[in-house]
Parts: structure tokens; C-alpha cells; sequence
């Protein structure tokens, strides 16, 4: 797309500049002296004010040269003069500087976004349109970037409500969540202005709503006038929560220490097989959550309310595939996960908040089954504040979708 | 020769602005972080009825950072969407209110913080010339004053361990040609110095890994280079802001919310209730003036006016003499506090949590003599610039003036 945009801007400039040295030779036969002077000047500013400060390959290699920003401050001298270059585009060139959007890389897309920002507050200061029809056909390409397709929803639709719940009418799967994010809460305002009158198309709706939402605050709400209407949402399912577990524990955790001590689970795990913990010889026992969100509350599952202990927690997950997933913890405590043996996450954190997704971290799952361990350790501090022990774990793709195992009953 | 005289002040004007306005507040808590200010500045005001109100601007989601003003800008920093994951920078014309510009960027750190906080906490400073604003997620973003971008640094996409679920605070500070971050968390905590023109790294240093929300302050020494004071739990630490390079240590046990102050040759900080530490001009490690221990302050840092040293005690204001710590007077205030007051014209100005804004007259004793409303939680220090104030709430941002 970009190239074929590229080439045809380099043919439409290749053409009016022949027409220009046409109309010009013709006219330095006629004329006199005086008036081939005045008319090479009108040519010359003609030229200067219809070409546009950066053209087409130029913004390619612009792009270019951001998207190869790297950490710490790694090429940021060429970026930002790449950035200067690129603000003096016109506003009919957004596209091109759209299409050079990669969101892996998470450092220049924001660079790329402040440009195209610049570039179109800068035309509107000057009385200038938004190029809007290009812009509507970048946005239609579900293929193009997430994050680029966001920015041209959002100079699309500032100030254009009608033109917003047009396109969010058909956007309840965008690859996009932002975009995704506002189709689900205009499309719960439409299930819930008929909640009175039509309940049943309402439930219908909502259901649908729910099945594209992402957002824990969305799902939340969702689910809440679903129960209201009598229906029935299975948020384990939803959210992919791995709720049935093999644990173990406590082991030592004073001062901290036993979270890089790798006790016998590291290494082995039998699940029959008794081993010594901090108390004494400890076995796995088998628990699985009731809790909406996959909860276990160490502290109430465990024989007593350990402090300075370590738990782990062991699952199998059944995959009907090779395939790279999400797995997505929240837990309060010092962790570990290993998928297959291998470690893949390692967060040495104490009660400084939690949250659903709180950390994630991919793996390749293989097919068939799968290993799952988890080390929660709990530290010694007494604030009222710093006791919770838990944790929860769900599998997802990277739009948080579910992913579900081929045995989940 | 008339040209002459405005090709002059133009280029004076050139100097003003890459320095740094004297009438500028484009620090956390304003100019030398020392919240002090001589406006003339209304008691009250009514944000319903608009008595005093010169204008009010609604903000693209939420955010607890304090505004800054610089040249004819209001600046503030705010964040939205469903993990906060939407920064954005927002500039307002002082005079009427109107938008200047507004740029928004994608968090690549960490991005979840307790419900009272934001990813927009850190304050944005500015050095007249450029403008850095600094999030929970340990982004920082450097813009000039037309909204053009300098350049854009994840610092936690850098060293992905840092962050702190409870949200991060500490504002930047600026030392010379070097932006300053304190990142205190318990996993990648260190401090940084970047360039300020390149956003590339310069130093690094580890720091505790200990949450805490104090912020940097920068000061000039007598051979022209920059010293940055960091406050963590274990003690106050002044490092070379070019290297990063320790200079001297105060071992104590300090708080970690409140941010140092630096007034004259002397620091006042959060240890043991109040410490007030005397520099040498040998630029070696300070000696203890005194120590206070009723002077505990949670969440707002020091004031001082001369010899007054003004901290907010849980909801207790509490006034000392700044030479000797002894304790003057203390008034109870109502509510809960995280933004630290402004001093103006002899009056302090307090907003709660909970939107309750009182006016405390200033002298031999302290009084109450004004306190209203607002409707808005406000958890930033305001910014003043001649007789305005400006404030903003998780929503609006405010500008208090007479008519």
C-alpha cells in the first residue's frame, strides 16, 4: 500500500513537471525579455509553493529511521531531526507517515504519533481540512497498524459524534481495543435504552457485547445487567482463569531468602511424594477456586496463615496445538512461573497492589499437555495492609481472548 | 537606532525564555520547589457561581500531577483509557483558557496505580525552553513549548523491573543540561540523568529497592555545576548531576513521600520528623542544624518563609521557626492532604482530597479564614503566576483571578 501510494505521487510529480517545462519552452519563444523574467520567477515560487516539503520515498525513510529508535536514548539525534523533517509534511500526506507504523516497536510508534498530531493540529491552526476520505480508508483496513488506525479514528471522529457511532457500530471486534473499548460501551447504552421495553433482545445484546469485551471494567459491567436481566456469565470461562491446582507449601521465606532457594518442586514434581517444608514433611493437596476471577486465597486454603512461606501451585493444561499464548498473573506476592519447566516470569514484589493481568509474561504452549508451576512467596511484614497471600492465573492471546484448554469441562 | 533597540530586547527576550522565566512556575512546587509566592491572589472563589473563576477547561481523563506555567502556558499532564495507558500533555493559553495544543502517547511501562493516584502523578517541569513530563509508567516525554517533540524515552521499556503497582510519583527535576528521575521500586530502582536535548542516557544509579515517591531537587554549586539531592527511606543522598557521582551521604531514616527542600545553604527534609541540615562550602557532607521530631509530615513537603517553617502534619498545619525547629503554632485542618500548600501574600492554601479548599492567614498565629468547596478532588500543588492561581482537579483545570 505504501509504495504503491509512494509511486504514484513520484508519476503525478514526474507529469506536472514536464507540463511545466512544456508550457515554458513555448512561452520563452513568444515573449520578451522582460516578460520571460517575470514569468520564470511565477514558475519558480508555482513550483515552490505546489511541492510538498517532503515527498513520498523521503517519508518512507523518515519513518525508517524512527522506527529504528532503540533503548536508552539509541538513535534519538537521527530520529528527532527525522521528526522536524516529517512535521513539515502536508496534511494530505498523513497516510504515508501512518503506514509507517510498527507497533513493535513501542518507543517510535509514540514518536510517529506526536508527528502525526503536529502535522494535522498544524493544518487546522492554518484553516486547512483533514484529509478525511483517506484517512476513513486507512481506518477500514483492519490490516493496518492498531495503534495508527487509532490515531486516524481519533482525527476522524473529534467533533463528528454521528460520524463516531457510525464506525463504532460495526467495531465490536477491532483488533484495535481502544477502538474496541468505546463499540462495547456504545453498545451496552443501546442494549441497556431498551432494558425497559425489550428485555429479552436486550439479554441477547449484552451476551453478544460481552463475548468482544476486554476490559475488566467493561466486563464487569456487562455481566452485572446481564444477572440483572436473569442471565448467566461464566467469567472463569470469559477470562480463561486456571482454577483447578495441585499445592504445596509452606516452605521458608524468612528475610525474604526462599524466593531464589529452589525447593524440591523447582526440580521435581511428584504429586504423591511427601517433602520437607518450613514446618515439617509436607504433601500437594488438590484445590480448586470458586472465585469469579480465579482467586486462591493462600491464607484461608492453606492450614494456617503463614508468614515467610512460600507455596507452589501445579497445573496441566491440555493445548490442541503448538501455539504462543499470554499467561496473565495477578498476585500480590513475590512470584515465579515456569510453563514446561522453563521459567518465564520472576517477580520479586511484595504487597505493592495487584490486579487482574497484573503481570504478563508469553510462553509456547506444546500440544498436548502442558506444565504449569507457580511459586507465591509471602514475606514477613505486619501491616494490616501486607497480609494477603494469593494469586491468579488465566491463559489468553495477546487481545486478552481466552484460551481455553481442550479438556476444560 | 530604534531598530537596534528591538533587535536588542528581542534578543533579550531570546535569553529570558532558554533560562527560564523568573515569572514562570514550571517546577514541582514551584520555582526552587519551595511553594512561595507574592500575588495577589483571591481568599475565595466559587467554581459554580464563577466569582474569581477566569476560566475552567475540561482535561482528557484523569490525573493528580500539579499543573506548570511557563511563558504564556499552562501545562498539564493527564491519563486515560481502561489501564490508564493514554498520556497526554496538555498546554492552555494562561490568558483565556483556550487549548494550545495537546499530544498523547502510549504508556510502555507500568501502567497500574492505587485508585487515588494516576499515571499522570509526576509534575512536568520545564526549563523555559522544553518541557518534560514524566508518568507513573516511567515514560518521559520532552516537547517545546509549541508541542513539538524532542524526543520520547520508556524508561521501563529500557529496565522493564521498574514499577510499582501502587503508582509511582516522583516528579524530574532539571540540573543544567541534565533531566533528572528518581525510580525507587522494589524491583529496577535506580536514578537517571538524561540529556536534556537528546533523551539519551548519561548515568544511572541503583537505588534501594524500596518503594518511594520522593522527588529530586537540583542546585547549582559555587563552580557553576548542578547537585541533586535524593531522598529515599535510608537516607539523603547529593550526587553530581553530570555523573551521577555521590558527593556526600546523610544517613537517616527518612520518609519516603515528601520531597527536600533547599533554601539558602540549608535543607530541610523528612527525617525523624523535620531535619534541617547546614551545607559546607566544602561541598562535603552537611551537619545537622537540628531536629524535630513533632515536625512529621506525610505527604507534603516543607515550606519555608524566612523564619517560618510551615508542615502539614497529617490535617495539622503546623508553623516552627526554620532556625531552630521549636514549634510556633499548629491549627487542625479538615480532611485528608496529599498536595502540598502554596504560601501567598501571608495566606496558605490547603486542598483536601475531597475538594474542600481553607485558606489559613499566617502570623504570630495561624486562622482559618476562608474554606469552601470546589466538588473535585485535588491532589497537586497549584501553580501561581503574578495574581493567578491555577489548579487542577482530576478533571478541570482551573484559573482563580479577580475579575
Amino acid at each position: 500500500m505504501q509504495n504503491r501510494i509512494g509511486s504514484t505521487i513520484q508519476l503525478l510529480d514526474y507529469f506536472a513537471s514536464r507540463l511545466i517545462v512544456i508550457c515554458y519552452g513555448r512561452f520563452w519563444v513568444r515573449y520578451s525579455f522582460k516578460t520571460k523574467i517575470l514569468f520564470s520567477m511565477c514558475c519558480l515560487i508555482a513550483i515552490a509553493v505546489s511541492a510538498p516539503a517532503v515527498n513520498g520515498a523521503e517519508i518512507e525513510n523518515l519513518t525508517k529511521t524512527i522506527n529504528a529508535i532503540g533503548s536508552k536514548g539509541l538513535g534519538h539525534v537521527k530520529a528527532r531531526q527525522a521528526v522536524a523533517e516529517l512535521t513539515k509534511c502536508d496534511a494530505d500526506q498523513i497516510v504515508l507517515i501512518l503506514e509507517g507504523f510498527d507497533s513493535s516497536n513501542k518507543l517510535a510508534v509514540n514518536w510517529l504519533r506526536a508527528v502525526v498530531d503536529t502535522v494535522l493540529e498544524n493544518a487546522l491552526q492554518r484553516g486547512e481540512e483533514i484529509p478525511l476520505d483517506s484517512l476513513m480508508e486507512f481506518l477500514d483496513d483492519t490490516d493496518n497498524d492498531a495503534n495508527a488506525r487509532r490515531v486516524a479514528y481519533e482525527w476522524i471522529t473529534d467533533g463528528n459524534p454521528a460520524l463516531r457511532d457510525r464506525i463504532l457500530k460495526t467495531a465490536l471486534g477491532d483488533p484495535s481495543l481502544e477502538i474496541r473499548r468505546e463499540a462495547i460501551e456504545n453498545a451496552v447504552s443501546r442494549a441497556l435504552s431498551i432494558k425497559e421495553e425489550a428485555a429479552p433482545e436486550a439479554l441477547k445484546q449484552l451476551k453478544l457485547t460481552l463475548s468482544s469485551a476486554r476490559d475488566l471494567d467493561q466486563i464487569d459491567q456487562i455481566t452485572e445487567e446481564i444477572e440483572s436481566l436473569g442471565g448467566e456469565v461464566d467469567l472463569p470461562t470469559h477470562f480463561g482463569f486456571l482454577v483447578t491446582w495441585n499445592l504445596i507449601g509452606p516452605f521458608d521465606n524468612s528475610g525474604t531468602k526462599g524466593f531464589d532457594i529452589a525447593y524440591p518442586p523447582e526440580s521435581v514434581i511428584d504429586l504423591q511424594d511427601a517433602v520437607e517444608g518450613k514446618l515439617g514433611n509436607i504433601r500437594w493437596f488438590e484445590h480448586s477456586s470458586e472465585d469469579r476471577y480465579g482467586m486462591l486465597d493462600l491464607n484461608t486454603i492453606m492450614p494456617e496463615k503463614y508468614k515467610g512461606a512460600i507455596a507452589y501451585a501445579h497445573t496441566t493444561f491440555e493445548s490442541g496445538k503448538k501455539q504462543v499464548v499470554d499467561l496473565r498473573l495477578g498476585c500480590v506476592n513475590g512470584n515465579k512461573i515456569w510453563v514446561n519447566g522453563k521459567l518465564i516470569t520472576s517477580n520479586h514484589v511484595y504487597h505493592a497492589n495487584t490486579s487482574i493481568d497484573q503481570y504478563i509474561a508469553r510462553a509456547t504452549l506444546n500440544e498436548g499437555t502442558n506444565e504449569i508451576l507457580v511459586k507465591i512467596a509471602q514475606n514477613e511484614q505486619e501491616e494490616s495492609w501486607a497480609q494477603r497471600w494469593q494469586f491468579q492465573l488465566r491463559i489468553c492471546d495477546e487481545f486478552g481472548t481466552a484460551i481455553l484448554p481442550t479438556d476444560r469441562r | 537606532m530604534k531598530s537596534l533597540q528591538i533587535i536588542f530586547a528581542v534578543v533579550c527576550l531570546q535569553f529570558v525564555n532558554v533560562n527560564g522565566n523568573a515569572a514562570d512556575w514550571a517546577d514541582f512546587r514551584g520555582p526552587n520547589g519551595n511553594p512561595v509566592h507574592n500575588g495577589n491572589l483571591p481568599l475565595s472563589w466559587d467554581v459554580q457561581g464563577k466569582k474569581n473563576v477566569a476560566w475552567k477547561a475540561s482535561l482528557p481523563g484523569r490525573g493528580v500531577s500539579s499543573p506548570i506555567a511557563v511563558g504564556n502556558l499552562v501545562v498539564v499532564t493527564s491519563s486515560a483509557g481502561a489501564n490508564q495507558q493514554k498520556l497526554y500533555v496538555v498546554a492552555f493559553d494562561q490568558q483565556t483558557g483556550k487549548q494550545r495544543w495537546r499530544r498523547s502517547f502510549w504508556a510502555t511501562g507500568r501502567t497500574y496505580t492505587h485508585p487515588t493516584s494516576s499515571n499522570a502523578a509526576p509534575t512536568p517541569v520545564s526549563d523555559g525552553e522544553y518541557i518534560y513530563a514524566f508518568y507513573s509508567s516511567n515514560d518521559l516525554v520532552c516537547l517545546d513549548l509549541d508541542g513539538n517533540l524532542m524526543w520520547f524515552r520508556g524508561l521501563a521499556h529500557d529496565y522493564p523491573k521498574a514499577g510499582n503497582d501502587v503508582g509511582m510519583a516522583s516528579s524530574p527535576a532539571i540540573a543544567g543540561d541534565v533531566v533528572v528521575v528518581q525510580i525507587e521500586n522494589q524491583g529496577d530502582s535506580f536514578a537517571s540523568g538524561i540529556d536534556r536535548q537528546t533523551g539519551e542516557e548519561l548515568w544511572r544509579v541503583p537505588r534501594d529497592p524500596r518503594a518511594n515517591w520522593s522527588s529530586p531537587v537540583a542546585y547549582q554549586i559555587n563552580d557553576g555545576s548542578f547537585t541533586v539531592l535524593l531522598q529515599s527511606p535510608t537516607g539523603l543522598n547529593a550526587v553530581d548531576a553530570k555523573t551521577g557521582n555521590e558527593r556526600w551521604t546523610k544517613e537517616m531514616s527518612c520518609g519516603n513521600i515528601t520531597s527536600p527542600l533547599k533554601v539558602g545553604q540549608s535543607i530541610y527534609f523528612g527525617a525523624g520528623g523535620t531535619t534541617r541540615l547546614k551545607l559546607n562550602p566544602k561541598g562535603t557532607t552537611p551537619e545537622v542544624v537540628w531536629n524535630a521530631n513533632r515536625l512529621t509530615a506525610n505527604a507534603a513537603s516543607p515550606i519555608v518563609d524566612g523564619e517560618n517553617l510551615y508542615i502539614l502534619s497529617g490535617s495539622i498545619i503546623k508553623s516552627a521557626d526554620s532556625n531552630t525547629g521549636d514549634l510556633n503554632w499548629q491549627v487542625r485542618l479538615k480532611g485528608r492532604f496529599w498536595a502540598t500548600p502554596i504560601l501567598s501574600n501571608g495566606h496558605l492554601y490547603f486542598f483536601n482530597q475531597d475538594g474542600l479548599v481553607q485558606v489559613v492567614k499566617v502570623g504570630e498565629t495561624g486562622e482559618v479564614v476562608e474554606e469552601f468547596e470546589i466538588g473535585e478532588p485535588v491532589l497537586g500543588t497549584p501553580a501561581a503566576v503574578g495574581n493567578a492561581l491555577f489548579f487542577r482537579s482530576d478533571k478541570h483545570l482551573f484559573k482563580i483571578s479577580r475579575p
